[in-house]
């Protein structure tokens, strides 16, 4: 890794875990959202164990949602978002970085603190560790998939709301795709490997798509 | 040039050789800041063409060029050296035939700006004079011969102010071209001036000539 980028993604760390960075307002959302739903659904154990994937899945996502809005605002506010442009470094790679520091801050968390919660759900270990196998291989669609948002929506003022719009349409097939390859982990006949194998599929591919269509959208954004 | 379907100005023209100051001056609202953003590249022309003679063929103008804005692009939560460090690695310096620039440690621009013994501390801590002071840092860092001030000189003291006039006219003397709007005058040499005037309403569209 080359010298600037190695200083982008420690800046970008840095940021994220100091004062106002919201790393851990992502996690603690997580926390939020889990927590109540079994409040919500009832003690119902069995029925908690059936849609616990979907809900941890679901928690992540409005998770990952709730901090994208920042990650090129807060550069833009300040004005860093011209010198970025302006830098002579190629702003596919930058974007990437960007949304890799900001996975690393924000969706490794999720992943993490997802077996602990799963225990609230009455997951047994098969699936706590299935849903955290896709959760770690999807979170990072979700990140880069939100970068084209975020992207998309930086001019606007207040355009977290349009951001969570704009993206959540993107990220069902991710959703399907992880909370079935969990599900299919537990229930015997379905195979696990195909609907997870597609997942990382959908990660690789908006792993493409995402930098490249944020960076067009960054672009244009300067105005 | 246009911004959000409105023409800003047309049928500018102008040239800037090596070592020479160009100041913009004209009242507010004409687009001083607009033709820097041009310039630098964030704001795309509708018309016409920039052209830099002598740069590195396969970089932009805008890759050859500080913009310095209105906005410090400084980070409250980095202390001020991580801040200056993450902009010199960052920023891909340009190097030109005909430019020569004085290289700069972080530390040592930030002593010469005297706020050297603040580089521990978080931006945060800073007064609005020492973070546009920090932001001017930047310039040094990573050298590149075209500046772009948009109001350099605001917030600043006026020791600062000198001094910064001093590295401006610096700059100049090894080569380095400057392009800057303001409305106090800065005794830069060799200097051009170039007066944006706004045309009458009916034709909304600001006249411009160069002085």
């Amino acid at each position: 890794m080359s010298s600037w980028a190695l200083s982008l993604f420690q800046r970008e760390l840095r940021l994220a875990v100091r004062v106002g960075g919201g790393a851990l307002v992502g996690v603690l959302f997580f926390l939020a959202v889990v927590t109540v739903i079994p409040f919500g659904v009832g003690p119902d154990l069995n029925l908690l164990a059936r849609i616990g994937p979907a809900i941890l899945w679901i928690g992540a996502l409005l998770a990952t949602l709730l901090g994208l809005d920042r990650l090129f605002q807060a550069d833009r506010d300040d004005g860093s978002l011209d010198l970025i442009l302006m830098a002579g470094r190629p702003l596919e790679l930058v974007v990437l970085i960007k949304c890799l520091a900001h996975w690393m801050a924000t969706g490794l968390p999720l992943v993490a603190a997802a077996p602990v919660l799963a225990i609230f759900l009455n997951l047994e270990p098969t699936a706590i560790g299935a849903v955290t196998l896709t959760l770690a291989a999807g979170t990072p669609a979700l990140t880069l998939i939100g970068a084209i948002g975020a992207s998309l929506t930086v001019t606007l003022r207040r355009g977290g709301l349009l951001l969570a719009v704009l993206v959540i349409p993107l990220t069902i097939p991710v959703l399907i795709f992880g909370v079935s390859a969990a599900d299919a982990a537990v229930n015997d006949p379905v195979p696990f490997m195909t609907p997870f194998l597609i997942l990382c599929s959908l990660s690789l591919i908006s792993l493409v798509v995402g930098p490249f269509a944020s960076a067009a959208a960054l672009r244009f954004s300067s105005d | 040039m246009d911004r959000g379907d409105r023409r800003v100005f047309a049928g500018l023209s102008f040239s800037l050789e090596s070592g020479n100051a160009l100041v913009v001056t004209g009242p507010n609202g004409v687009g001083k800041s607009s033709l820097l953003r041009t310039l630098a590249g964030l704001v795309s022309l509708s018309e016409g063409s920039l052209n830099l003679e002598g740069g590195q063929s396969e970089r932009s103008v805008a890759e050859h060029t500080h913009y310095f804005g209105h906005q410090s692009a400084v980070k409250p939560a980095l202390s001020v050296k991580e801040n200056l460090a993450f902009w010199r690695d960052f920023t891909a310096p340009a190097h030109v035939s005909n430019f020569d620039p004085k290289e700069y440690g972080a530390q040592d621009i930030l002593e010469d700006l005297g706020i050297g013994h603040t580089s521990e501390l978080p931006a945060a801590y800073l007064s609005a004079g020492q973070t546009r002071r920090l932001a001017v840092a930047r310039l040094f860092v990573s050298p590149r011969p075209i500046w772009l001030l948009d109001e350099p000189t605001s917030a600043l003291d006026a020791n600062s102010e000198a001094q910064l006039i001093d590295l401006m006219n610096d700059h100049l003397r090894r080569g380095g071209m400057i392009v800057t709007a303001t409305h106090t005058p800065l005794s830069l040499s060799p200097l051009q001036s170039l007066r944006l005037e706004a045309l009458s309403i009916e034709d909304l569209a600001p006249l411009e000539e160069i002085g």
